[in-house]
């Protein structure tokens, strides 16, 4: 048994907050509690929890919760034991004051996510998470849309507003193992505070890539429990700890009881299992924000048009995350489109 | 008589209502003020025949007999500094800072009710492209518990103004969303997108509908209202026939069987910025429209 100190890379769990888009935010008090209690007494050092698109996500635009938030944040800051519990928000959608209002409750880092070309909206965000003495991350998402240059630039920004690591975010799932050494070996080679990397598994390439990630200087990786998350699901947790272990690579927490979690705690509340089908697929082949999935199978049911067509134009357009409106856009276009052809 | 303005501030909202000013009947613009001898609004501002101070504010007010009205298109920063000297100097003053010291104005609601203000605020360029759709909503219903808009601009089109301090917007808009929209509870988001070409503004509404709400009523509403603004900023239009959609949706201001969204693009008229910025002609336009207002309203009364 390792020490923290000892640990090679820090692992952070975001079952609670990026495993939140695959039931549509509808996580309870009860289920918040298992989660944080098993990945707590398994060693995982921090624990997100949040809506899916960060504090104050819950909207029309993105799903309302079904408990707010704050409640459950509340709840899972009583039961953290030795873990940090952090927060996400993006610009845009949460506020500076959410911050302000989470760190009451005792919640120890914000990850403040802008889209990988915007940094320069989070400086507010990071400069009250620092004020208020939480430790800070800059958190760049849907990265494989800016090079690794674009990318150091980007990170320097958040750097220079006080942040204390930076993340990149392949949050479309569409990154190949050299695209995330590339970038991973950029910003390493750029940074003073620490690396990490947030990886989706609609190329199937989550685990290896995060490995990849770590052997390019990254120090610190994300996971969900079984793989919750939006698209295809996320980096899975307890797999990435197993694989790592089997590297040799010391992570501070105990493979078993991960699988545990996964087996007994959250797959129980899983609607449908984390498999790369179809519109998965798509997501990360045409390089689409992973949480768009769902909402793209209501708007297909809704207007009856096929799903991996909203998503492909969803692509061909380049929306960015947070552009959730854009599925009934382009559903209703496909459907004012297939409807002329069948004149 | 037409009133005399100057416009504060010559960087892209204030280079693009200069254009639009010059050809006003009502509003005769006397100088574009900035502070960067150097910066590309005062030279074209001196090429049409304007005064082009590089003074700022101060200018404004060594020459106030002269001047019946100004457009403040600095930062908020600036505007809490001077508006009062402003009022006291007896100049009305039209903000399209988010500075917020006057009363929020959004033409097709209430252009009319505060014009004798001597300070009058433009709201946000989402809230001048929403809070009319959210408003159009509101009178069709009975009561309207929850009303959301998403902002979606491209990176171009952000300055450093909005960058910095991008809760000033949401919390704006969002307030405009209730207190001039009549929404009970509101939401308001932007997204920045970094596409090229740049895309148009978009604005998404989505407004909770009550049990016994009448859809068609809705939906008449907002063909009506898109008209109104199309009025005055000519390239607001509805990218999709807005739409009905069946729920349950358990919003912040209860559970409502159904919601309306309504899907929005805003193509600026490209006076000085190009036409993907329909965020910033939105506001120049709107701003116009009140100052037009506002001067028509005095001509009146110094009859």
């Amino acid at each position: 048994m390792t020490t923290k100190a000892n640990v090679d890379y820090r692992l952070i769990d975001s079952t609670l907050r990026d495993g939140s888009h695959a039931i549509s935010h509808q996580y309870d008090v009860d289920e918040v509690i298992s989660i944080v209690r098993g990945l707590s007494s398994a060693g995982v050092q921090v624990i997100e929890i949040a809506h899916g698109d960060g504090l104050g996500g819950s909207s029309f635009n993105y799903g309302f919760s079904k408990v707010d938030e704050k409640e459950l944040i509340a709840r899972a800051c009583e039961e953290s034991g030795d873990s940090t519990i952090a927060c996400l928000l993006v610009p845009g959608i949460g506020l500076a004051d959410d911050l302000k209002d989470v760190h009451e409750l005792g919640v120890g880092m914000a990850r403040i996510a802008t889209h990988c070309t915007e940094a320069d909206i989070s400086e507010q965000h990071i400069q009250t998470a620092k004020k208020l003495g939480m430790e800070a991350i800059g958190f760049l998402m849907m990265a494989h849309m800016n090079s690794p240059e674009g990318l150091v630039e980007q990170a320097l920004l958040m750097q220079s507003y006080g942040a204390d690591a930076i993340y990149i975010a392949d949050s479309a799932g569409a990154m190949t193992t050299e695209d995330v050494r590339r970038r991973v070996n950029a910003l390493v080679e750029a940074l003073d505070v620490p690396l990490g990397v947030h990886a989706h598994n609609n190329l199937a390439m989550a685990v290896s890539n995060s490995i990849a990630a770590y052997e390019e200087g990254a120090a610190n990786l994300d996971g969900t429990s079984a793989g919750l998350g939006a698209g295809a699901g996320n980096c899975p947790t307890e797999i990435l700890a197993a694989v790592s272990t089997k590297y040799g690579i010391e992570t501070g927490v105990d493979p078993l009881k991960l699988m545990d979690v996964a087996e007994e705690v959250v797959r129980p509340i899983m609607p449908r299992q984390q498999v790369i089908d179809r519109a998965g697929l798509i997501l990360g082949y045409a390089g689409v924000y992973g949480s768009f999935l769902l909402h793209a199978q209501k708007a297909a049911e809704r207007y009856n048009v096929p799903q991996a067509e909203i998503l492909m134009e969803l692509g061909r357009r380049q929306v960015v995350g947070g552009q959730e409106d854009m599925i009934i856009d382009v559903a209703l276009e496909l459907a004012r489109k297939h409807a002329e052809e069948d004149q | 008589m037409p009133a005399r303005c100057a416009i504060i501030g010559s960087g892209n909202i204030g280079t693009d209502l200069m254009y639009k000013m010059l050809r006003s009947d009502v509003l005769d613009l006397v100088a574009l003020v900035g502070i960067d001898p150097d910066s590309d609004g005062l030279a074209r501002a001196r090429k049409e025949g304007l005064e082009a101070p590089h003074t700022g504010p101060d200018w404004v007010l060594d020459n106030a007999d002269n001047i019946d009205m100004i457009f403040d298109a600095t930062s908020a920063y600036v505007h809490v500094r001077y508006y009062k000297k402003y009022e006291e100097a007896g100049i009305t003053a039209i903000d399209l800072t988010p500075a917020a010291r006057g009363p929020k104005v959004i033409p097709p609601v209430n252009l009319y009710e505060h014009l004798d203000a001597p300070n009058i605020n433009m709201v946000t360029c989402g809230g001048q492209a929403t809070t009319p759709m959210v408003y159009a909503i509101r009178r069709a219903i009975e009561k309207l518990p929850y009303a959301e808009m998403v902002s979606t601009v491209s990176s171009r089109s952000a300055g450093p103004g909005t960058r910095q301090n991008i809760d000033e917007f949401t919390k704006t808009t969002s307030t405009a969303l209730r207190e001039i929209g009549g929404a009970e509870q509101s939401k308001a988001i932007i997204v920045l997108n970094p596409a090229e070409p740049p895309i148009l503004m978009r604005n998404t509404v989505f407004a909770g509908l009550p049990d016994g709400s009448d859809h068609q009523a809705v939906l008449d509403s907002i063909y009506e209202m898109v008209d109104e603004v199309a009025k005055y900023v000519p390239g607001y239009r509805l990218k999709n026939p807005p739409v009905v959609e069946e729920g349950p949706f358990h919003t912040p201001g209860g559970e409502v069987p159904h919601r309306a969204v309504v899907l929005l693009e805003v193509e600026g008229a490209g006076d000085y910025l190009p036409t993907y910025a329909g965020n910033l002609d939105i506001m120049t336009a709107a701003a116009m429209r009140v100052g037009e207002a506002v001067a028509r309203k005095d001509s009146e009364v110094s009859v």
